[in-house]
This record gives structure tokens, sequence and C-alpha cells, in this order.
């Protein structure tokens, strides 16, 4: 349904990273062996997360559609849980069908989305920028539009949008302490423990009533948003490896009973 | 031969109507009612399926002025009855002569030429019962290669307990080879005693074998009859019927054990499966060969495992920022990089065999984690199962595909004493492999750089119905 991807190439100007990561795979070992612990100046072994959501909703205009205007759609890229993304990103850049007028659209604000008509399903690309303390890198998704529901086949309905949400987590490695800084308690993103002998700047100091609120908590289409739950995909992973645990205890008894010579075979695979 | 023919009339080669045709399609291109506007939308411009006969050109069709033309009632016989029957029908009479020669549907009545034999040639040639072990015989000498000891003694046993052919049978069979020109198996069906449709060819193509060897003044002037170079082989055609059968009605499980028998003697080709190429080059996947994948399958590929994630998780840090599904997508790759690519399919059915999401909904940093744990504990039982097989079974990997039944996708949740193999049986490879590759090539183009206009072409007949009403 959505692909995602990452590009390592750089098209936009606004970005001139990508060298380092050519590096062969025997450096990598070298880092991964050097990283084990001392938290130096770079914050290492620490990853900052932003859970967000991007998808398409889509209504049908019903007595007002048109050959080339059926549809209305929204493409957005929001907080899992409806934070203000722009603490973490600078823009979000759509690109549409090269039918669109001015396909490539940027939206240098939050809330990140775009309003468009049209009648076709196509892919957009998603463009992430963040800002310059952040990650100097871009971030690509692609997300399929979609107009017509799969699943249900009544006839179409005015009232009832088609949501194609996809949930995804946006990791950056080894953060700035300038970055870690300012987004520490924002809950839009995720920090984990931090080291005891972290110093951290101080944060900035922000005027809160000067800027313009980017979360969608009270958007016009927040009642369809999706609420993903992280629980119950956890449950259900804990149900099947209790399965499969199961199941390797029984071949394992069968195995050694079996072959009651090889007891090394038992603790090995293990 | 259509409608002109059964007239008598002459062929005229049919002018392809498009430009008239298409013309006055578009004009009345008024739905007609009871049609869905979209499958009406679905023929417009195709020319028809059936070519139409124009009208016009045949009103049009010039005609020799000297010709005069009549249809006439007029009796006709047809050769091909016995019975001088005479039916009438129209002729067309040109300038009064009706039409001379033979009904022109004679020549179509087509018949086998059954070998007849006198009673007197059945007492001489054919109730001999031992010329026809002879001839088996003959013909099992003739392919020894390409038969079995087991199969003749299986043959030879069929053979003995079949009746010896009657005169009265024998008769019955020509009559009715006669009269259902050879099709065997409507003969066998109306035979009176129960024979198979392998003996019943077999005793007419012997039976006319061997008069027509008796009756050719010397056998080098039948040598080149299709009837005695090629003599029917009753046990071969048994064999292929019985293995046809046994190929048709294989189940997809056994035929799944198959193709793991044929991948099996393949060599693992283990670094090709990271199609992105970042864990190309750790060294330690590639020490998995089949040989000691059979000794210790437990063993070995989880310690390369270990590095191989080590490798994914430091490449994932060099990037700085990354989606969360992306880097499950590298620890599963290097999670399974040591396992075949057969494997990778198996631990997938397994996922979805357990109802878990390839691909996790909602990626947190926990469900992946427990997502890669899954698919590393499930690639730890099939090790195990693996190795339990072998154990088990030895080599007789090949014999037991035939007897083994299917396994039923339940077995997992209905205690596993008994379980060989946990392979369900839901989802078919070819359908699997496809997706996985066709993901991963469009993972690698750039944004927007495919213009989608096929997804947009085949919307077309979705845009008139959303402005239908």
């Amino acid at each position: 349904m959505t692909r995602i991807s990452l590009l390592s190439d750089q098209n936009d100007s606004h970005s001139h990273a990508g060298e380092e990561s050519d590096s062969t795979p025997h450096q990598m070992i070298e880092i991964e062996e050097e990283d084990d612990k001392s938290p130096t100046q770079k914050i290492k072994d620490l990853e900052v997360c932003v859970p967000i959501v991007y998808g398409t909703m889509s209504f049908w205009l019903g007595r007002k559609a048109t050959e080339t205007q059926s549809h209305t759609w929204t493409v957005y890229v929001r907080g899992a849980t409806n934070e203000d993304l722009g603490v973490v990103i600078k823009k979000v850049v759509f690109q549409l069908h090269p039918s669109f007028t001015n396909a490539r659209r940027v939206v240098e604000s939050p809330p990140f989305e775009l309003t468009e008509r049209g009648w076709g399903e196509f892919e957009i690309a998603i463009s992430i920028f963040f800002h310059n303390d952040v990650c100097d890198k871009q971030l690509d998704l692609f997300h399929h539009l979609k107009l017509y529901s799969e699943v249900e086949h009544g006839p179409l309905s005015t009232k009832k949008p088609v949501i194609i949400e996809s949930y995804d987590e946006i990791v950056f490695s080894d953060p700035s302490e300038e970055f870690l800084a300012r987004v520490l308690n924002h809950p839009s993103v995720i920090v984990p423990q931090l080291p005891a002998t972290l110093n951290l700047p101080p944060a900035p100091i922000e005027d809160v009533h000067e800027k313009k609120r980017g979360d969608t908590k009270d958007h016009p289409l927040g009642q369809w948003f999706i609420r993903f739950s992280e629980a119950d995909e956890l449950l259900k992973l804990a149900e099947a490896r209790q399965q499969v645990q199961n199941y390797i205890v029984k071949l394992r008894r069968r195995l050694s009973m079996l072959e009651g010579s090889s007891p090394t075979l038992k603790t090995s695979v293990s | 031969m259509d409608a002109k023919d059964i007239l008598g009339l002459p062929k005229i080669s049919l002018p392809i109507p498009q430009e008239k045709k298409s013309r006055p399609q578009k004009d009345s291109q008024r739905k007609p009612d009871g049609i869905s506007r979209e499958v009406y939308a679905l023929t417009g411009g195709v020319p028809p399926l059936m070519p139409s006969v124009d009208v016009n050109q045949l009103k049009k069709r010039h005609q020799p002025e000297n010709e005069k033309i009549t249809w006439e009632w007029l009796a006709f016989t047809n050769s091909a009855r016995k019975d001088n029957l005479q039916l009438y029908h129209w002729v067309r009479v040109v300038n009064g002569t009706p039409p001379t020669g033979d009904y022109s549907f004679a020549k179509y009545n087509k018949s086998v030429d059954v070998v007849k034999y006198t009673d007197e040639e059945y007492e001489k040639h054919l109730t001999d019962p031992g010329q026809m072990v002879n001839a088996l015989c003959f013909t099992v000498y003739c392919n020894p290669l390409s038969i079995l000891v087991l199969l003749i003694s299986y043959i030879l046993a069929i053979w003995v307990r079949e009746r010896a052919w009657t005169k009265e049978e024998t008769d019955q069979l020509f009559d009715l080879c006669e009269r259902f020109d050879l099709r065997f198996v409507v003969i066998a069906d109306r035979f009176s005693s129960s024979r198979s449709v392998e003996e019943l060819k077999n005793r007419f193509y012997s039976v006319s074998r061997a008069i027509l060897i008796a009756r050719a003044p010397s056998p080098a002037d039948v040598s080149g009859h299709p009837l005695v170079k090629e003599p029917y082989n009753i046990s071969q055609e048994i064999e292929r019927k019985r293995a046809l059968s046994m190929v048709l009605s294989q189940t997809k499980h056994q035929e799944r054990k198959d193709a793991e028998a044929a991948q099996d003697a393949e060599l693992p080709v283990t670094s090709s499966i990271s199609p992105e190429g970042v864990e190309k080059t750790t060294a330690p996947v590639d020490t998995a060969s089949p040989s000691n994948m059979q000794v210790s399958a437990g063993v070995a590929p989880l310690m390369s495992m270990a590095d191989n994630a080590a490798a994914a998780a430091a490449s994932l840090r060099m990037l700085r920022v990354y989606l969360r599904t992306y880097a499950l997508d590298q620890m599963v790759q290097a999670a399974s990089s040591s396992a075949g690519l057969r494997t990778i399919k198996r631990v997938e059915q397994f996922l979805q065999e357990l109802k878990v999401n390839l691909k996790p909904k909602v990626p947190t940093k926990a469900v992946c984690a427990e997502h890669l744990e899954l698919r590393k504990e499930i690639l730890t039982l099939l090790n195990l199962q693996k190795l339990l097989q072998n154990k088990e079974e030895g080599s007789s990997y090949r014999e037991s595909s035939y007897t083994e039944t299917p396994d039923t996708p339940k077995r997992l949740q209905r205690g596993m004493d008994q379980d060989r193999t946990f392979i369900p049986d839901s989802v078919s490879f070819g359908a699997m492999s496809a997706e996985r590759v066709g993901k991963r090539d469009q993972k690698r183009k750039g944004p927007g750089r495919e213009a989608p206009s096929s997804p947009a072409q085949s919307k077309r007949p979705r845009k008139l119905k959303a402005t239908d009403s």
C-alpha cells in the first residue's frame, strides 16, 4: 500500500550532506566497537524519535463532482498523537502528479497538509526537511492517494471519507545537544532516559505567544484520524512468540530424546 | 463454413466496415436502458467481436447479365449414405441447369478403416494366448532401460490375472471400434465385460497387427506400416497414466517438498538476498554451505546473525535520520541473511499463519524489537525442525514426498507432538516472491520519478460514475 524509502542522495539545495554514508562496512564495524560506552561531546547511543502518521483522506464531492474534480482530498504528515511537529520539521514537500499545476507543493509551517481536488489516484512523494540543528538530511516517504475504498463496495458517500494512514517513526541517531535540549520536554518527541552525566545547554526561550499553533488536535478532519495502538500490536506479538517458544521447547525435547548424546546442540541453539 | 456455403453462394471477401461502423455507433451513443453506464462505456469504439454481414454489399453484388438464377426444390442423394435415401433441398439453378456432382457434404463423412478378420483367420492367428505373452515379453525386452524390475513383475501379475480374450469379446470390440471410430474411452464404456481401456487397445492393436502380418506376402512388405513398426506397449501405457495421475493428484504440500528438494540441490546464494547492498560484505554469512547446514543447522546461522545485526545497526546510525520501518527492514534482512531465500519465505508464511502482520502496523521501537525477536525464533524453530527431520528420516526425503499427507494449517494450536514439519499451506510461493521482488524494485525509485499514468487511465470508468447522477 505504502512504500517508504530513504534516499541518501540529495536533490535539494537545502542539504549538502551525504558523504559519510558511503563509508565501507569495515569502518562501520570499527565505529560499532568504539561505540560501547563513553559519552563524549556527541550524544551517542541515543536515539530520539518522532512518531508520525502520514496519509490521505478523501471525500467524494457528490452532486458537485465534475469530470476532473470528483473528490477533494488532503494529504498530511501529522504527529501520531496530533502534537505539533513544527519543532522538528522545517518544511514538507508534496510532489503531486505532473498533471497538477505546480506539482511540487511546499508547506513551510505546521500543520503539514495539503488539500486538492481531482479525480485520479496516484503516488505522492512526501519529502520531509528538518530544522538545521536536527538533521541536514531529508527523509522521503511515499504514499498512494486513495479515492475509492477497496473495502467498502457500497454507493459512494459524501459523508464518509476514504482514509489511508501509515504510522511510522522518524529516528534521529546521535542527535546534537542543541536539538536535544530544545525538544527534551516536547510532547511530539520521544527522548529516552538520558545519562545522568549529561549536561545539556539551556533550552532557548521561545516566545510562545507569537507562535502559530501547529498541532492537529482540533483538526476539522480530526474525527477520522486513525488511532494507532502499540499495545494491541505488542499483545499479538507476545502471543505469537509464546506459541513459537512452546513449539521450540517441544522440538528440543524430541531432539534430545532422539539423540541423548548431543547436549552441546541443546545449549548452542538457545 | 457459413451461411453462404450452405446456400451455395460464392464467397465475397467481407469488407471490414470500420469506417462505416464506428460512425453510426458514435452517433447512437445513447445508453440503452437496462445496461449500466460503465458496462456500456467499455464497449465504446471497440469493433464488434462477431463479423456482421453488410447487407448493402449483398445487394450490390454484380450479376452477369446473361445469367438467370432460380432456386429450385430438387431431390438429391448422399453418397455417404448406404440406404440411397432421397431428400430434397433448395438448389441454386443457373440458366436452368441444376448443378451436377455429389452432394457437397458427402466428403465429410470419414470413417476409420478397421481391419476385418474372417473366422479362419481368427482360428489360425488370434486364438493362441501364448502369442500375446510373447508379444508382451518382446515389448518389455525392447525397453529394458525404461522399465523397472518392479514394474515388470507388476505388469506380469496383471497379465496373469487378466482373462483371455474370447472370440465373442473380440468381435464385440471390433464392432464397437468401427462404430465409435476407435474412441476407446467410449468403447470401454459400452463394453459388456469389464476391460480397461489399455486392455481394449492392446487387444485391438495386437489383433490388427497379427492379421496385417499374416495377410502380407512377406514380413518385409508391412514392416513400414505404423501398426507393425510401433506396436502398442501396454505396460508403458499403464505406467504413463499412473505417473500422470500421480502428478495431477499431487497436493500443494508435496509439490513444495519437491521444489525444496530441488532447491536443496543448488548452492544457497546467501549474499544476493540483500538488495540494498549494505551488508553485502559481512563475511561470515557465506560460510553456510549445505553440508554444514545439515550438520549444525541450528548453530552456524545464529552466530553470524549477531554480526550482521551489529553491522546493520551501525550502518543505520550512519544515516543519522531514518524511518523505523526502514530500520526494521534492515534488521530483518540482517537476521535472515544467513538463511536461504526459501527459509525466509517460510518464516513469512509462518508469520501469516500466526496472524502476525509481515510489516507491523504500529512500528514503534518496542513493536519492532518484538517483531524481530519473533522472526528470529521462527528461524530457530525452522532450523530445529529441519534438524529433527534429518535425524528422523535420514535420507528418505524423496520417497516420503509421495506418501506423506499434507499438513493442516491448524496444527500449531492443536498440540504439536506428532508434527515433523510445520508449514502453513495457505500461501503460494510464487505470489509471495513476486510481491517481495516487486516491492524492492519500487523502493529504489526516486520520488515522483514514476509518472503514474496507468492508474490514472484505469480510473476513467470510475470518473464517469462519479459524474453520473
